[in-house]
């Protein structure tokens, strides 16, 4: 093994031998990027509501960081790819906190108008953007249901490369898909909820019946939001 | 005026008419250098943002593509109906189609956000998109159109002057169709999501494109000496009353059906109650003065014989159709996604509350340019091909 192997080179090296154990009962598993991605894994997020905090927005701070999403002080067309959502009662005064972004749909809408096909959903079930073939036309931003999507209005500069974007493109959550095909198993919003103690959004296979997300699914239950258009969301509430 | 008769003329290319070509070609360069600025900028000199993603550029093109697809019902009646009538205005009817139709697509291509991907839009193509499938009805009425202006036009292809006639009123009937479907296959938008807004656009179109028919032929006809028979004129205003009743029957339907059910409660309010700019524009742009005033115009005692009362009905048709299109887009969008039912929400990225979206001159620049582009396919046809006859006046009764 050469010794200046990137770290991409070394992840693959290793998810081809299998797994590699970081600690005790840690595992690394990486994609390798010859294998393509399978439906056997459908990857999601379960966010706990009665643990979000509404004071709190790390996995928003998180997200942008991850992604370089930058404020430009033009809040109306900024781009996020994760907000805090405020959610009341209007009868008894009940307040709820809760990050709202992609919800990685079984069914997306936006996948289903996008007239190049450039709104896509890897069969593992992350709803992604070919920023090859988006053309601009933001069709996708009136089909989405939960409000997910920025068009970026402005150049950009300084991106990063595990997170290509653009002027004129559209874009939204990617369930941090570079790290996931890196066998990082988490995203930078579950990383830095969890970071902060809150540990309200978990990260996890929704196909794999021991993954600690179905488990918690299987014994608390979870709702969708707007289950009544019955897209299958990939990002499910508790506690809503 | 028997069809066999009809002679046809290039309108004069005298001052006037290079002078109006100039005009709108300096009308199209200034839209172009807008639309440059706008690329090179981003879309955020704009009055559109992550809420209202679509503006006045999709109000003009909207309104141009369903004015194309009526702009044929001149076409159709002659051609498919056979009202002997009408004929000789059916090379007219296709041109301002094509005319309206490529201004229209014209604005929505440089609206793109990546309109140097137009080759993409081209070659990929996604079959569950009514998008995708409006790429094809758009670009294929335009060869719809040329066939059917083809035969028009050589006296040896005659017989099959109907075929082709049936052939563009199916097009276009689908393509209204499929331009009404980019709204009413939006299922989680409270103002769309409603199969209802296929019918309307097509009728909208009847409406929108006979309006645009009349001011174009009385225009043409003005600008080369041609008077216009009142007959013919008074013909196509009682036709565009009947749309304009038609219209406010399927607005009045679709407003009905929601207030029927508690869940749209909230976006009828929006739209009806008179509190909101949509709201106003609803009431005083769009059934105000772009219905009851025609109406009035058309039917009362006193205007209904009247060339101006019916020229200003006409063109207030064509505003309310531009508003009614700024109601059904802006508002549609302004409108928050309801995504928790009942309860009340509130971000930092406008969830729970109206959008605001004030227009830019960018975005304006965009429109007129797609108009202007539009108006020089008709001036162009005219002055280079046999499209008017030689007469519009009325024909005289037989002695």
């Amino acid at each position: 093994m050469s010794l200046d192997l990137t770290r991409r080179e070394f992840l693959q090296g290793a998810g081809a031998a299998g797994a590699l154990t970081l600690a005790p009962g840690v595992f690394l598993y990486a994609k390798d990027p010859e294998v393509p991605v399978t439906d056997a894994v459908r990857w999601g997020l379960l966010v706990d509501t009665r643990l979000c905090q509404e004071d709190c927005d790390a996995c928003v701070e998180a997200c942008n960081e991850e992604h370089n999403l930058e404020d430009l002080g033009r809040p109306e067309t900024d781009a996020q790819w994760i907000r805090k959502l405020t959610v009341r009662d209007p009868l008894g005064g009940r307040t709820i906190s809760l990050p709202m972004m992609c919800q990685h749909c079984e069914n997306p809408p936006c996948v289903d108008v996008c007239p190049t096909g450039a709104s896509f959903r890897r069969i593992d079930g992350i709803v992604l953007v070919d920023k090859h073939t988006c053309i601009g036309c933001r069709y996708c931003m009136m089909a989405c249901p939960y409000k997910a999507r920025s068009f970026i209005h402005e150049n950009l500069t300084e991106q990063l490369p595990h997170a290509p974007r653009g002027k004129g493109c559209v874009e939204s959550c990617t369930m941090c898909v570079h790290k996931v095909d890196a066998g990082e198993n988490t995203t930078a919003c579950a990383e830095a909820c969890h970071k902060d103690g809150h540990q309200a959004i978990l990260f996890g296979d929704l196909n794999d019946p021991d993954s600690e997300i179905s488990k918690r699914i299987r014994e608390f239950g979870a709702t969708q939001i707007r289950a009544d258009l019955g897209l299958n969301t990939g990002v499910r509430y508790q506690n809503l | 005026m028997s069809i066999a008769s009809v002679r046809y003329a290039t309108l004069d290319a005298g001052r006037s008419y290079w002078g109006l070509l100039a005009v709108l070609a300096g009308m199209t360069l200034v839209g172009l250098a807008g639309f440059l600025h706008l690329e090179h900028e981003g879309h955020w000199i704009t009055g559109m943002n992550n809420q209202v993603v679509w503006g006045i550029p999709h109000v003009f093109a909207v309104f141009l593509i369903v004015a194309a697809s009526g702009a044929l019902n001149v076409a159709s009646i002659a051609s498919v109906f056979g009202q002997v009538t009408y004929k000789p205005l059916a090379r007219l009817s296709g041109l301002l189609a094509a005319g309206l139709l490529i201004g229209g697509l014209a604005i929505l291509v440089l609206d793109l956000g990546r309109p140097d991907r137009l080759i993409v839009a081209m070659t990929y193509y996604n079959f569950k998109s009514i998008f995708a499938w409006n790429i094809f009805l758009y670009t294929g009425l335009l060869a719809v159109i040329a066939l059917y202006m083809f035969v028009l036009f050589q006296p040896a292809f005659a017989r099959w002057t109907r075929a082709a006639g049936i052939l563009a009123l199916l097009w276009r009937l689908v393509l209204t169709t499929g331009t009404g479907a980019i709204f009413g296959f939006l299922v989680a938008r409270q103002g769309y999501d409603a199969a209802i807004m296929a019918p309307l656009f097509i009728i909208m179109s009847f409406s929108f494109g006979t309006a645009v028919f009349m001011l174009v032929l009385t225009a043409a006809g003005r600008g080369s000496g041609r008077v216009l028979g009142d007959a013919l004129l008074f013909r196509l205003k009682n036709l565009l009353a009947i749309f304009v009743s038609a219209v406010l029957y399927f607005v009045l339907a679709y407003h009905i059906t929601n207030l029927y059910a508690t869940e749209h409660h909230g976006y009828e309010a929006f739209i009806l109650n008179f509190e909101s700019l949509y709201s106003k524009l609803f009431w005083i742009g769009q059934v105000g003065f772009g219905s009851l005033v025609p109406l009035a115009l058309f039917y009362a005692p006193r205007t209904r014989t009247c060339r101006i009362s019916t020229h200003v009905g006409a063109g207030l048709v064509i505003l309310g159709g531009l508003i009614q299109m700024y109601v059904i887009i802006i508002g549609g969008q302004a409108y928050p996604l309801v995504l928790f039912p009942g309860m009340e929400e509130s971000s930092s990225f406008y969830d729970g509350v109206i959008a605001s979206y004030v227009p830019s001159i960018w975005e304006f620049l965009l429109g007129f340019t797609g108009v202007a582009i539009g108006l020089i396919v008709v001036v162009a046809g005219l002055g280079a091909l046999g499209i008017l006859p030689e007469d519009l006046s009325d024909p005289k009764p037989a002695s």
